[in-house]
């Protein structure tokens, strides 16, 4: 199989939803709206619900199903407002004590006047930091597409999970390859020199756990993922609450600080006395 | 006749001029000479640099002809120097190089020049200058911003002052990390400054962007900047901020290294 192929059934219009997750692995749904600031931005879907009796923080990127809700989510990219929707519910679930569960399935954010005028850089940037010292455990599944600042703007977390057929890049193989090579067909070769499929996250150590996908297609036997990703969520939890607060906090920075690629030279200490 | 031999010498100009000015690059770490008592600051991390992670085609290769062209290692230039006395860390962006883009090495120099801020209680100025991020690195380039974001939280937390300065241009990734986390947040004139580059949102939006859209003065009206500062004031409106902020005069903390007393 070819990396774009993965690219291609992240994006297929039939692959589950945010909302599709949610009622598989939760129960007790309650939606949260709003950034309490300036509005509701429905590309983000978040609220509070149970995971094994236990109450639990659920939000991630909405793309919509049918095209009127697709366009209401701008298809699944979300402007300032939804990445301090998810914020304010991360701050909320924090005050609770309670873990955070993030799904990833955006092409960016949103590119739109509005949102450089809201602070769309902002927005982003305010999530990476706090949620590199939230005091409760996050975990993050790449369900679909991830893609650039947009992606992990929400997707700063203690264990992430991406499913078989998810990608996950610093921006879209069309994009990449318009930009390196100005031609944006060139997409299918970009994505093979990207590193953006499952397996090579998980093998480069940037992604935790490998979820399955049913052979047949995942809408076909959605309950082999989503019975995976509950499992998952349910051993990880199981670590991650058991550590005090500080040392959940330090061990999620040693995590990030150490993402590195290669260089040289590897402790480079020249120019200091 | 005449007006085709016009054109062929315009086009030619045009040429010479393209050429002069892809081969002129600003000197080394200019703002830093700037802000630093004596144009002279000490250089950290200047040898570590990226190696191709995703042995990426040709990425190499270009980066020794960057390297050599430019003088740089990478896109960025970490150090310490004093301000009117008091001791600072400072980092600037290299637009020269890769477009400012963000690289692990990038990511790496900032984070070790945070945290070496951090543990001498120095302020930490870095002035924001990317294109967004290093493509050749892929993966390893988005998590730098995690990475910066996490380190600059920190910083802060622990009760340090981080002064981000944006210049021209700083978009992308950059500007959606540490370019917008400043305790204080200052640009240089008609810098252009958001996450989207303005023709892609005309692409979108399909209409054209008025004329400002996403410069310095446009983020201050939106309030998410302090004060447009112009490069020839921008030292003592540092020195004055650290003053502010009760940050004294002193010694470097380290002693020797690779002082660097050009301009």
């Amino acid at each position: 199989m070819k990396a774009y192929d993965s690219v291609l059934m992240a994006r297929a219009k039939d692959r589950p939803r945010v909302g599709d997750y949610i009622d598989a692995i939760f129960t007790d749904f309650f939606e949260l709206r709003g950034d309490h600031l300036m509005g509701e931005d429905p590309a983000i879907y978040g609220g509070i619900a149970l995971f094994d009796g236990r109450p639990v923080t659920v939000l991630g990127h909405r793309k919509g199903r049918e095209l009127k809700e697709n366009l209401a989510c701008h298809f699944g990219m979300p402007e300032p407002e939804g990445y301090r929707k998810a914020l304010r519910l991360m701050k909320e679930a924090e005050k609770f004590g309670r873990p955070v569960i993030t799904f990833i399935d955006t092409p960016g954010a949103y590119p739109g006047k509005e949102a450089e005028e809201h602070g769309i850089s902002d927005a982003i940037a305010e999530n990476l930091a706090e949620m590199s010292t939230l005091r409760v455990p996050i975990i993050s599944v790449v369900t679909g597409e991830g893609s650039s600042g947009g992606a992990l703007a929400i997707g700063v977390a203690d264990r992430m999970y991406m499913l078989e057929h998810a990608v996950y890049s610093v921006l879209s193989p069309e994009g990449f390859a318009s930009i390196l090579w100005k031609d944006s067909s060139l997409a299918p070769r970009a994505a093979e020199v990207m590193h953006m499929t499952a397996p090579e996250l998980y093998c480069e150590g940037l992604a935790d756990r490998l979820i399955p996908e049913s052979p047949a297609g995942i809408e076909k036997d959605f309950t082999v993922t989503t019975n995976a990703i509950a499992e998952a969520i349910r051993d990880d939890l199981k670590e991650l609450m058991a550590l005090p607060a500080d040392e959940l906090v330090d061990a999620r920075y040693e995590k990030y600080r150490h993402f590195e690629g290669k260089m040289a030279p590897a402790t480079p200490e020249e120019g200091e006395a | 006749m005449v007006s085709e031999f016009a054109e062929k010498r315009k086009t030619l100009t045009g040429y010479k001029a393209l050429r002069e000015k892809k081969g002129s690059f600003s000197p080394l770490g200019d703002r830093l000479h700037l802000i630093f008592d004596g144009n002279a600051f000490v250089h950290l991390y200047h040898g570590l640099h990226t190696m191709d992670p995703l042995s990426f085609p040709g990425y190499e290769e270009k980066l020794d002809t960057t390297m050599k062209k430019t003088n740089a290692t990478d896109a960025c230039i970490t150090g310490i120097g004093r301000i009117g006395g008091i001791p600072a860390a400072a980092a600037q962006l290299d637009g020269n190089f890769f477009m400012g883009s963000m690289s692990s090495a990038v990511g790496e120099r900032l984070t070790r020049l945070i945290e070496f801020a951090d543990e001498h209680a120095l302020p930490l100025i870095i002035f924001c200058a990317s294109g967004g991020a290093r493509m050749q690195e892929g993966m390893y380039s988005l998590l730098q911003m995690a990475k910066t974001s996490a380190a600059i939280k920190r910083f802060k937390d622990y009760g340090g002052l981080y002064i981000a300065v944006l210049t021209h241009p700083t978009t992308g990734g950059v500007s959606a990390s540490f370019a917008m986390l400043g305790d204080i947040t200052l640009a240089e004139p008609n810098a252009l400054i958001g996450f989207a580059g303005p023709r892609v949102i005309e692409q979108t939006i399909g209409e054209k962007l008025p004329h400002g859209f996403q410069r310095s003065e446009f983020q201050e009206e939106h309030g998410y900047v302090d004060a447009i500062v112009a490069k020839e004031d921008m030292r003592d409106t540092l020195h004055l901020l650290l003053k502010l902020h009760e940050y004294r005069e002193g010694p470097l903390p380290v002693e020797g290294g690779m002082a660097d007393e050009s301009i």
